[in-house]
This record gives C-alpha cells, sequence and structure tokens, in this order.
C-alpha cells in the first residue's frame, strides 16, 4: 500500500447488473419518457464491454431482477472507497433489495462490508461525488443527513461534506470527476451552485471543466495502467456541443459511450457500475 | 513572551495590592534561574503532596482577605523573602511525567522553556502547554501570564502538547521535532480525537512500530510484540496482525523515515490538526445550505473545528460548512456566545454574522482564543501586537508566539547536528497489563540510535550534544534578519526576532521594543494602503500549499476550458478588488450591502433577512472581538489579503468622510454616549471628505474609541494610574484589567441637507421606504443642550430648536436586558448565564423628532458602514430621508468597543467631541448614549 489515498482512479473491477423487462415500464423517471427496452441493452452491453474488454477490468455481472426495475444501476447500492464497500439504503423504497445481491458479490471481492442499517438513513450512491482528496455527498429526494452520517462513519479518513441537490436526481446528475482533482460540472444554475457550495467546504483546490449539458457532466473516469487517464463520456449524438468540450481534454483516452435509453429513467453513465480497487499489495 | 504582557499581568492586580506585587515580582526577578533554588525552599517542593497543597491554598486565602493596607506595609519584607517555589508536573508527549520546579509566580513562559528544554526541543512554537480547569476542560497556557493565575486553585499539572500542527511536518527542521508531531498524533489517534480507517491505523501502527522498535525480528520481538503497543481506541487482533504484516516489509528504514511516513499519511486525515469545540447554532446557519427535512437549525448541536486553514463546522461527522480565514472578518465572543463575520460572497450583498452558542462563558473565550491564534500563526507573518493606547481596547489577549512563517526562518537557521534521542516504547501506549510494574516492553534499540538506558523515556540533555549558538552565529542571524525585513516591504514587519539562542527564553528587551516598533510601522503601512510586495520568503506555509498546488497551475495551455477552481475566498477578494481602491464605488457597495442593515437595526436582531444575524445589531452584542488581521502584500503574497486590506479601507474611509459635522453641542457628563451631529450642508463633501483618506479617517475613529473607552463606566477599584508606573504599560495605562467587557459609544450625526438631489448618487439603493424610526437613536433629532462644562453649543442651525432637559436613564441592574433607549440588548434573545451588570445612560434633547412617527417621510437612502479595529466596530447608518421638500441626513454612529478593560470616558469623551467639533463644524450633535455592560464572572478575573 502506496498510502492513503494514493492512485485515484486506479480501478482493477467493475460490478454491473443487467437491465430487467420491467426497466422500460416500471423503472423510476422523473420525465415520462418511453424506453426502448432492447435499445436500452444494447447501450448497457456495450458500455459493459468497454469496462471489460477495451480497459481491462475484472467485471463481475450481476443478474438482473424483474422485481427490481431499477437494478442495472447498481452505483446507488454501494459506495466503495479503497478496501471498504459500504452498502446503502437506497432512498426508494422499491430500490432497498438491490442492496443484496451487491453485498455478496462485494463480499466476494473481499471487500469490508459496512451496512446501513440504521432505518431513518437513505442513500443513494449517486449522490457520492469522491474526489479523491474529500467526499462530497448530496442531500437530495434520496439521500439524507442520516445516511451521509453513515457514510462519514465508514471512511473516517475523509472529509464528509453535504451538498444540497436542489434540483435533478441527484448531486452526479450534474457533476462527476474528470481526474485527480478536476471536476466536470454542468452549467446549469443549480450545479453551479452546488459547485460554489463544494468550493466552499474543501480544503483543496480543484479545476473545473464546465459543459454546456448537465447529464453529459456525469462521466467515469479511471487512471489505469498502461492507459493513462480514460473517460467515458456521453456520445456527440447525444450531447454535441459538452462532446466538443471534452475533446479539447488532450491527456485523456475519450471514449464516448451512447446512454441515450437508460437516461430516460435518469440513469447516468456512472450509475451503470461499482468501480473497485482491488490492491494486489494487500 | 514579551515584557509587555507582563506588565499586562501586573496592571492586573487592583491597584492597592500594586506595590506589594512590584516588590514581589522584582524579587522573583532577581533569582537567576528558578531551578537553582528549590533546595533552599523544601517546603514548597513538598507541595505537591495533598496535604501540602491545602496549607498553601490556606495561605492564599488569608492573603486574599488581607486587607490592602496590611499587605501594602508588608511588602517592602516580602520583597527580601525567599522566593517560593512550586513543583510543576508535566505530561510529556511519550506519557512519562517530568517535574520541575518554578517560582510561584513564574509566567507560562517560563514552565513552556524548561519542559522545551528538558525535551532538547529547538522547533517549539508548534507546541504548548494545557492545563485543565475546574471544569476540566482543556486549556492552553499563555505564556505570557502567571501559570497561578491561570490554574487558579488547580493543581499544578500540564501537559506538554502540539498546539498548532505544521500542515506539511516534512517542512520541519528537526526529526526530533517530527518525532513529538508524531507521539502528539499517536495520542490523538489511539483516543479517537483523530479518526481514521482500518487501512489508516494499520499503515499508522506499522510505522509506529518501526519506528520504536525496529526492524522486525522474529526471534527478538517475539510474535506478540506488537499487542503491547496500541493504534487505534478498539484495537483488534485482525488490525494488529495487519500492523505486522506491513512491518515485515520495512527492513532498513530507519525510524526517522517511518515517522516521514506516518506523518505523511496522518497530514492527509482531514480531522489533522482540527481543534474541536461543542457548540450549538444560534439562528440558521443553512444560509445556503439546505436543512435536513423538516429541520430547524436553531440549536442543532455542532461542532466548531479551528485548523490552519480556517474554521470547519461539523454537524455529527459531517462538515456542512468551512470558513477560510480569509473569509471571516471578525471573530468575537460574548457571554456563552461566539461570532464570526463573513465576508459576503461573490454573489452576496451582505456581511453576515453567524452565531454559535457554547456550552459556557469560559468555552467561548477558549474558542475565541484558539481562533485568534490559529489565525495568527497559521496566516500572519507576525504576531499582532497587543492592543494599544489608542487603537484598540478589548481583550488584550493576542498570540505572542511566533507565527509559522518566523518559525520556518528561524528553523532554517538550526544549525546544531541533528539530535540524538531515544524512542522509547511509550508507557501511554502500552496495553493495561504492560502497566503490572515490570516494563514488558523491551528496549529494541535500532542501530542507529545506540545509546539505550533503562526503558525510561529519556532525552539526552542538551548539554551534552548540543552546539551553542556562537555569538558569530548569532550576528548572521541578525543579518539574515535584517535581509528578511529588507526583503519584506519596509513596514510590513515581518520580522519579528528570529533569534533563536539555543537557550533564549525571554527576548532581551530591545527585542521586544524591536517587535514593537514593527507593528507601528506595520499600522502605518496598512494605513497607507501601499501593499509593498515581497516574496517567498514570507509565505506561510499555508500559503505555499496553495500556491505549489498542482492544480492550481492547470494544463490550460492544451485545455483551455479547465479552470482553475478557485477557493472562494480567493475568488471573491478578486471581485472586491477590483471595487476596493475606489473609493466611491467602494461605497457604493457597502452602500448596497447594508440597506437591509439598516432596515433591520430597529427590529430584533434575531429576525435579520439573511443569515444569522445582521453585522450591525451584532455588533451590539459582541463584547470581545478581535478583527482579523489578514497581512497585505509583503510577506504572504497572496492576493486576497491585500484585497482584504483594500476592502477594510474602502470602508473606513467611507464612514467618518461621508459628512462634515459640526458639534454644536456636547456633552461632558462622564456617560454620554450617543452624539448626534446636525448640519445643514450640501453632500457635495461627502466626496471631498471622502477623499480626504485615512488619515482623517483614523484620527475620528481613533477619537471615537477613546470616546468610548472614556464612555466605559469604571469599576470602582480599578486605578487609572495603575498602569503608568510600569513603562512598558505606558501606553496601557487607563486600561484596567477589571472586568468590563464591553462598552459602547454611539454618535449619531444628522446632518440637514437643503437640497433633494440625494438619488441619483450611483450607491443609493432605495430599498423602499423605511420609517424614519429606524435606528433606534435617532428618534430625536433635535440639538441637544447638556449644561455639561466642556461642551458648548456653538451653532444651532437645526430646526428643532426647542432645546430641553437632557433625559438621562440610568439602569443599572444585574440584568442581561437593560431597557436601553438603543433597544439592541432589550433584543437580546438569549438568556446568558453569566450576570451582567448593564448601565445604560442617555442623554438626549427631548424636542420632537422632527421626522416622527406621524409622518415619517420618504426614505431616499440607508446605509451602514462599518469599520472595526481589533477591538472596536464602528457601525455608521445614514439614512437620509425627504420630507417635505427637504431632505435630511442622518448619521448614527455606533462604536463598540470590547475588551477586558476599564475606560476613562471621561477623557476619552471629551476629545472625542473636540476633535469631532474640529472635524466637523457642521454638525450637530443631539444625542449621546452610554451602554455599558460587565460581566460579573468572579472566576474569569484573571484571565
Amino acid at each position: 500500500m502506496a498510502g492513503l489515498m494514493a492512485g485515484f482512479g486506479h480501478y482493477t473491477h467493475a460490478v454491473v447488473r443487467g437491465i430487467p423487462a420491467s426497466l422500460a415500464k416500471e423503472a423510476l423517471r422523473t420525465s415520462q419518457a418511453e424506453v426502448d427496452l432492447t435499445r436500452a441493452r444494447t447501450e448497457h452491453e456495450a458500455y459493459v464491454e468497454v469496462l471489460r474488454t477495451r480497459l481491462g477490468l475484472g467485471v463481475v455481472e450481476l443478474p438482473a431482477d424483474e422485481s427490481l426495475p431499477d437494478c442495472v444501476f447498481v452505483e446507488d447500492a454501494a459506495v466503495v472507497c479503497g478496501e471498504t464497500a459500504l452498502i446503502t439504503r437506497p432512498g426508494a423504497e422499491s430500490r432497498r433489495r438491490e442492496t443484496e445481491v451487491m453485498k455478496e458479490a462485494l463480499k466476494d471481492l473481499n471487500l469490508n462490508i459496512v451496512e446501513m442499517t440504521d432505518e431513518n438513513a437513505t442513500l443513494d450512491g449517486g449522490d457520492v461525488l469522491f474526489t479523491g482528496r474529500e467526499f462530497f455527498v448530496g442531500l437530495s429526494k434520496r439521500t439524507n443527513q442520516r445516511g451521509a452520517e453513515i457514510l462519514a462513519d465508514a471512511f473516517k479518513d475523509y472529509a464528509v461534506s453535504t451538498v444540497p441537490v436542489l434540483e435533478g436526481l441527484h448531486l452526479k446528475s450534474f457533476c462527476s470527476m474528470g481526474g485527480p482533482g478536476l471536476i466536470i460540472i454542468g452549467s446549469s444554475e443549480p450545479a453551479q451552485k452546488a459547485l460554489k457550495i463544494m468550493q466552499q467546504m474543501s480544503d483543496h483546490r480543484y479545476d473545473k471543466l464546465t459543459v454546456p449539458d448537465d447529464i453529459a457532466a456525469n462521466c467515469v473516469y479511471m487512471n489505469l495502467p498502461n492507459k493513462g487517464h480514460v473517460l467515458l463520456h456521453c456520445t456527440a449524438e447525444e450531447f454535441p456541443e459538452s462532446v466538443k468540450v471534452f475533446e479539447k481534454l488532450k491527456d485523456h483516452m475519450l471514449i464516448p459511450v451512447s446512454n441515450m435509453e437508460k437516461v430516460k429513467v435518469d440513469g447516468a453513465l456512472t450509475c451503470c457500475s461499482v468501480l473497485i480497487s482491488k490492491n494486489p499489495n494487500i | 513572551m514579551t515584557t509587555e504582557s507582563g506588565a499586562d499581568s501586573e496592571a492586573k492586580q487592583p491597584q492597592a495590592k500594586k506595590e506589594a506585587e512590584k516588590g514581589k515580582s522584582k524579587a522573583a526577578a532577581d533569582p537567576a534561574s528558578p531551578q537553582n533554588q528549590p533546595e533552599q525552599l523544601p517546603a514548597a517542593v513538598g507541595h505537591s503532596t495533598p496535604a501540602r497543597k491545602e496549607q498553601e491554598q490556606q495561605e492564599e486565602d488569608q492573603e486574599s482577605h488581607r486587607s490592602s493596607t496590611s499587605r501594602l506595609s508588608r511588602s517592602p519584607l516580602r520583597g527580601v523573602k525567599k522566593v517560593k517555589m512550586m513543583q510543576c508536573k508535566i505530561a510529556l508527549l511519550d506519557g512519562s511525567d517530568y517535574s520541575v520546579n518554578v517560582e510561584k509566580r513564574a509566567k507560562g513562559q517560563v514552565l513552556f522553556d524548561k519542559v522545551c528544554e528538558h525535551l532538547n526541543l529547538l522547533e517549539k512554537d508548534y507546541f504548548g502547554i494545557t492545563y485543565r480547569d475546574v471544569e476540566s476542560q482543556k486549556n492552553w497556557l499563555d505564556p505570557s501570564k502567571e501559570l497561578k493565575k491561570q490554574i487558579r486553585n488547580g493543581p499544578w499539572n500540564f501537559s506538554f502538547n502540539v498546539k498548532f500542527y505544521p500542515p506539511d511536518p516534512s517542512q520541519l527542521r528537526e526529526d526530533l521535532t517530527r518525532y513529538y508531531l508524531c507521539l502528539q498524533l499517536r495520542d490523538d489517534v489511539v483516543s479517537g480525537r483523530l479518526p481514521c480507517s482500518f487501512a489508516t491505523h494499520t499503515l499508522l501502527g506499522s510505522y509506529t512500530v518501526q519506528s520504536e522498535l525496529g526492524d522486525y525480528d522474529l526471534d527478538e520481538l517475539g510474535s506478540d510484540y506488537i499487542s503491547e503497543i496500541r493504534f487505534a481506541p478498539n484495537q483488534t487482533k485482525e488490525l494488529e496482525e495487519k500492523v505486522m504484516e506491513l512491518h515485515k516489509t520495512y527492513k532498513g528504514m530507519t525510524p526517522a523515515e517511518a515517522e516521514i511516513h506516518f506523518l505523511e499519511n496522518a497530514k492527509k486525515l482531514s480531522m489533522y490538526g482540527v481543534d474541536l469545540h461543542h457548540a450549538k447554532l444560534v439562528g440558521n446557519l443553512y444560509e445556503s445550505l439546505a436543512p435536513a427535512e423538516g429541520e430547524d437549525s436553531e440549536g442543532v448541536e455542532i461542532m466548531l473545528g479551528v485548523c490552519a486553514s480556517g474554521l470547519l463546522i461539523y454537524r455529527d461527522r459531517l462538515r456542512i460548512n468551512r470558513f477560510a480565514w480569509p473569509k471571516i472578518l471578525k471573530i468575537s465572543y460574548k457571554r456563552n456566545n461566539f461570532y464570526i463575520k463573513i465576508r459576503p460572497g461573490e454573489f452576496e450583498q451582505f456581511e453576515s454574522t453567524i452565531g454559535f452558542k457554547l456550552p459556557n462563558h469560559r468555552a467561548a473565550k477558549r474558542l475565541w482564543k484558539v481562533c485568534v491564534e490559529h489565525h495568527t500563526f497559521f496566516r500572519l507573518v507576525s504576531p499582532e501586537a497587543p492592543p494599544k493606547k489608542f487603537l484598540s481596547l478589548g481583550s488584550k489577549f493576542r498570540y505572542s508566539g511566533r507565527t509559522q512563517a518566523q518559525t520556518r526562518r528561524a528553523s532554517a537557521q538550526i544549525a546544531r547536528p541533528a539530535p540524538l534521542f531515544e524512542r522509547s516504547s511509550s508507557k501511554r501506549y502500552n496495553m493495561s497489563r504492560s502497566l503490572d510494574g515490570a516494563p514488558i516492553t523491551e528496549n529494541h534499540e535500532t542501530p542507529v540510535k545506540g545509546s539505550a538506558a533503562d526503558g525510561v523515556p529519556k532525552v539526552i540533555t542538551k548539554e551534552d550534544i548540543i552546539t551553542t549558538v556562537t555569538t558569530e552565529k548569532k550576528a548572521e542571524e541578525e543579518n539574515a534578519e535584517q535581509e528578511d525585513a529588507q526583503e519584506v516591504a519596509a513596514e510590513t514587519a515581518s520580522t519579528t526576532p528570529l533569534r533563536h539562542d539555543t537557550k533564549d527564553s525571554e527576548p532581551p528587551p530591545e527585542v521586544v521594543k524591536h517587535q514593537t516598533n514593527i507593528s507601528e510601522l506595520k499600522r502605518s503601512f496598512l494605513e497607507t494602503g501601499s501593499n509593498g510586495g515581497c516574496g517567498a520568503p514570507g509565505l506561510t506555509e499555508w500559503e505555499k500549499r496553495l500556491s505549489s498546488s498542482p492544480l492550481r497551475s492547470p494544463r490550460s495551455d492544451e485545455a483551455p476550458m479547465i479552470e482553475p477552481l478557485e477557493l472562494q475566498d480567493a475568488k471573491d477578494e478578486q471581485t472586491k478588488q477590483e471595487v476596493g481602491p475606489k473609493d466611491t464605488v467602494a461605497a457604493a457597495g457597502f452602500l448596497v450591502k447594508y440597506v437591509a442593515d439598516s432596515v433591520v437595526t430597529d427590529g430584533a436582531r434575531s429576525s435579520g433577512p439573511h443569515g444569522i444575524s445582521l453585522s450591525t445589531t451584532m455588533d451590539d452584542d459582541v463584547f470581545v472581538d478581535g478583527t482579523l488581521r489578514e497581512e497585505a502584500g509583503g510577506k504572504t503574497p497572496d492576493s486576497q489579503e491585500e484585497e482584504e486590506e483594500a476592502s477594510d479601507k474602502s470602508a473606513t474611509k467611507v464612514s467618518p468622510g461621508a459628512v462634515r459635522q459640526e458639534v454644536s453641542q456636547a456633552i461632558t457628563d462622564k456617560k454620554g454616549t450617543l452624539i448626534i451631529f446636525k448640519q445643514a450642508e450640501n453632500k457635495e463633501d461627502e466626496e471631498t471628505s471622502e477623499k480626504e483618506g485615512l488619515a482623517e479617517t483614523d484620527g475620528f475613529e481613533e477619537q471615537k474609541r477613546q470616546a468610548s473607552r472614556k464612555a466605559e463606566i469604571k469599576n470602582g477599584d480599578v486605578s487609572q494610574t495603575k498602569g503608568v508606573d510600569s513603562p512598558k504599560k505606558a501606553m496601557a495605562s487607563w486600561i484596567s484589567e477589571e472586568k468590563v467587557e464591553s462598552s459602547e459609544f454611539v454618535g449619531v450625526f444628522t446632518k440637514k441637507v437643503e437640497e433633494l438631489k440625494t438619488l441619483d448618487e450611483p450607491q443609493q439603493k432605495a430599498e423602499g421606504i423605511q420609517p424614519k424610526s429606524s435606528p433606534t437613536h435617532v428618534t430625536v433629532s433635535a440639538s441637544l443642550a447638556v449644561s455639561a462644562p466642556g461642551w458648548v453649543s456653538p451653532s444651532h442651525k437645526a430646526s428643532a430648536d426647542q432645546e430641553k432637559a437632557v433625559v438621562v436613564t440610568e439602569n443599572e441592574a444585574e440584568s442581561p436586558k437593560p431597557k436601553a433607549p438603543d433597544g439592541v440588548e432589550v433584543a437580546a434573545k438569549d438568556v446568558p448565564v453569566v450576570h451582567t451588570e448593564t448601565k445604560t445612560i442617555t442623554y438626549e434633547s427631548a424636542e420632537v423628532d422632527t421626522n416622527g412617527d406621524a409622518d415619517p417621510g420618504v426614505l431616499l437612502s440607508a446605509q451602514t458602514i462599518t469599520s472595526e479595529t481589533t477591538s472596536t466596530t464602528t457601525t455608521t447608518h445614514i439614512t437620509k430621508t425627504v420630507k417635505g421638500g427637504i431632505s435630511e441626513t442622518r448619521i448614527e454612529k455606533r462604536i463598540v468597543i470590547t475588551g477586558d478593560a476599564d475606560i476613562d470616558h471621561d477623557e476619552a469623551l471629551a476629545q472625542a467631541i473636540k476633535e469631532a467639533k474640529e472635524q466637523h463644524p457642521d454638525m450637530s450633535v443631539t444625542k449621546v448614549v452610554v451602554h455599558k455592560e460587565t460581566e460579573i464572572t468572579p472566576e474569569e478575573g484573571e484571565d
């Protein structure tokens, strides 16, 4: 172990989950969009393929569960940092059971499991932004103070600051990390306001990359051996203006990933995987 | 550390005791080293036995009951008597105790120096000594005050601790210093003050083991060696196994290396160096932050964390807000409450003051002190001089040690060979079973450090290995100092003495003097507003970290759209910079900012529309305050700081210059305070006077300050002359050390403007119509004729000529809510635990308000300008109203002076009025109110 907080983005494994047919009709959504199940599945397969083949991660694929229409969005079920995995208590009651399979999978990966058992606590992983140096937890419709407290207890090394999410589903509905110390942020007012709060709360300095579209600000960043900075981002088809911004990132390996169907049920790119860094040294 | 503070404590004694004290302290000063004395005084040495202690206390009691006369007569005799020695027990970081004898009246510095000497520690500015007060709360020993007065009747037991955790321990000069820091952090970790994850416990534990025991060696250490050492609050077998696993991999790592690794990891922990204080929210903190659902944030239990970068606010383990030092304009405390005044953000119009309720008064004061010290240590280049004569008043407490910038420069001068020392398996971290008498842990010496001893932690004494600093060396240092001084823009006072004698304890007098001069220079620097540039040498550790952060210098060439996300404070200040230098613009900014403030003035202070409470209203409550001074330019070339100065200045400029007043009437009665100046004049003068710059401003403010000082109602036992007989104390001569915590000086200036044209001023932001009654004091606009000597009413241009008898209201009660006409205290919601004595005296003309309730007139503008110095806050409300074709400008000045000191208000007030007359010949005073509030906290009396 090289030391605390080293190697941000050095992932070795990813946990993903299949799309149940029930997603099309029953998955929670904030808009009234029709989801094309087949296309959604195709998209998701492509996403998983990028992780597995192109990036060489060890992918753990959990089976879809028809009774859990949102189960593909595994990010909300667990927060993994270092050797510790916090099994969440999702804010939406219909999603609570999603954590069961997740817990088993993470146990099998030899992570230290911390469970959120407090019945007053709710937390969706989508509200958790880990910057490599600290956590920001969005207080949203899905995540409450108690949930954030339990997260802080689980990851004691880090400062955990709360950020109100006034619009949008999750904190990461409009932001994500684009590199060590680089925050990608949408340009909407709520997004910018949240960024200001994060900035005030932080002892650290960050760079920001502002993209025109909030949803486009949700990217998956990794730092992989032999590949360096990797960024999975939206396609030009979806957000041409935002993609132009990403294309200016010269140091990153840029991988556009289509997310047109899942986004209709509020699924962003980070939502579809739990990334894990298994340290071979310990 | 400074002689000045010594004078403080002397002056604290009631005058009657003065003589005696002097005699005694002289005697105390005579013996070269108190350490040489104990043999002569076996009784005192034996003091630590309980019986002896009682005796001692009794004696003290008797002393205190003695009448002052008897003491006086005894004093000459006492001077010749043997010096009383006390044995102090200091818990060291390695868990051992160190006993040392000091004179009974010794200052904290003496003890601190002795301990550092024992520890062979040169980089001592990061450390301090703590004691437990009656409530068993940890307090930092003030080096400049007598031990006895701090510990009071408590035992002479202390702890040696890290006080300022260096953000980057690798910059410490000596391994020895890092070793002590490690010991402190290990205690922090084990005690749970520094929470960490399992993985971190493992890592830190493994470095600890490597540092203390050396390389893993199964034969020597056995398989269970690890469970003798504590790593975590809840240590498990699993943790120990992991620690051992890691330990095996460190073969060849020296103890010093292991400690560096330890510190590199520990410093990243989010709670590293954070000093936590329990508090409750007062008002609504969630100004921009969402409360939890259905939650009323008022009264929520929180923790305030003071650290190198600022003030952190936690709720449970969550950080709910953070105020970097540059973001904080002022910190203060009153009764149980602690307040911070926040610089408005980029999009905010108002300064806001946030209040926190601490468990008690002592806790509030303790927090305030810790803040003052951290701010000074980490943000300033040199400590702020203790308050002086005219310039400030208030708690005289200031951080008197070296700042980080200074200590780092001093450390660079350390020329001794790295001292050899032994890392002992410290008792403290052993499990309880090791306490059965036989030391379980052997001393496993690493090859490097050979001179093992007996398992008792011991530092090889200084005499054995220390190279003494030669005079030559000293000269070098002095040269270096001078160079530094030149680098630093002349006035900026970066160079407080850098002496690093290995034996130094108290700086020689001339050094102190030097410091004083420098702070004077600095003051003038601040006033002239030149931001002397200066380079890296003065960078504080913190700034260095910030500026050298790779994140800050982004690859912007390649990807220009990545913007460094500046810390908010920096940004805010940038915004301000544009504004600052231009007076008028600045005025505009402030104007807008304060409109709401004045509106709120008449309301209860809890009803501020913004934040917890508004600055103006809050100011009235803040009794002890310290303005945070960020050094401009100079050694901390942080643009933020320059800005701060700039904006401060603009604020100051506007206030007094905004009007030319003429004092038409004056009140000399000792208790007067609220002055209303009246005048008929066009407001072009505003611009003119604004340009007059700081000189006038400061003069004016100063006179105000004096006035308010004067306005203070003195406690009977206070002697003004007291301070004078001590030369160092001369400047503080009229500050007595009594319990007086504050006084208020309020002046209201009324200006009659003949023209209506007030509206086109850019800074005017008429937010609507404000009933004239707004500022509480302004109800009377007529000039006040007081027959008191010294006050004349030469010009009485004001419309209201009807002068009536002065209304004198005097409340003297042990009540926190005086029925002061100015209603501010009345609005105080909180019921203080401390008894407070308040006194309010009002002089006003009983004449009818020309802008009376019947016709409030149209409010054209209202502004509030606040300017602050270390212990005074001057709030100027300017309201312009139009009624019947006549516009009237009222200026209400409120000066809150806070502090532990008493004030000769007669003289100050007289002077204030005199100067006001000279400077503002066309204003008239209509009302003066003095309000004094004194906290009656017997046990607080001495610190």
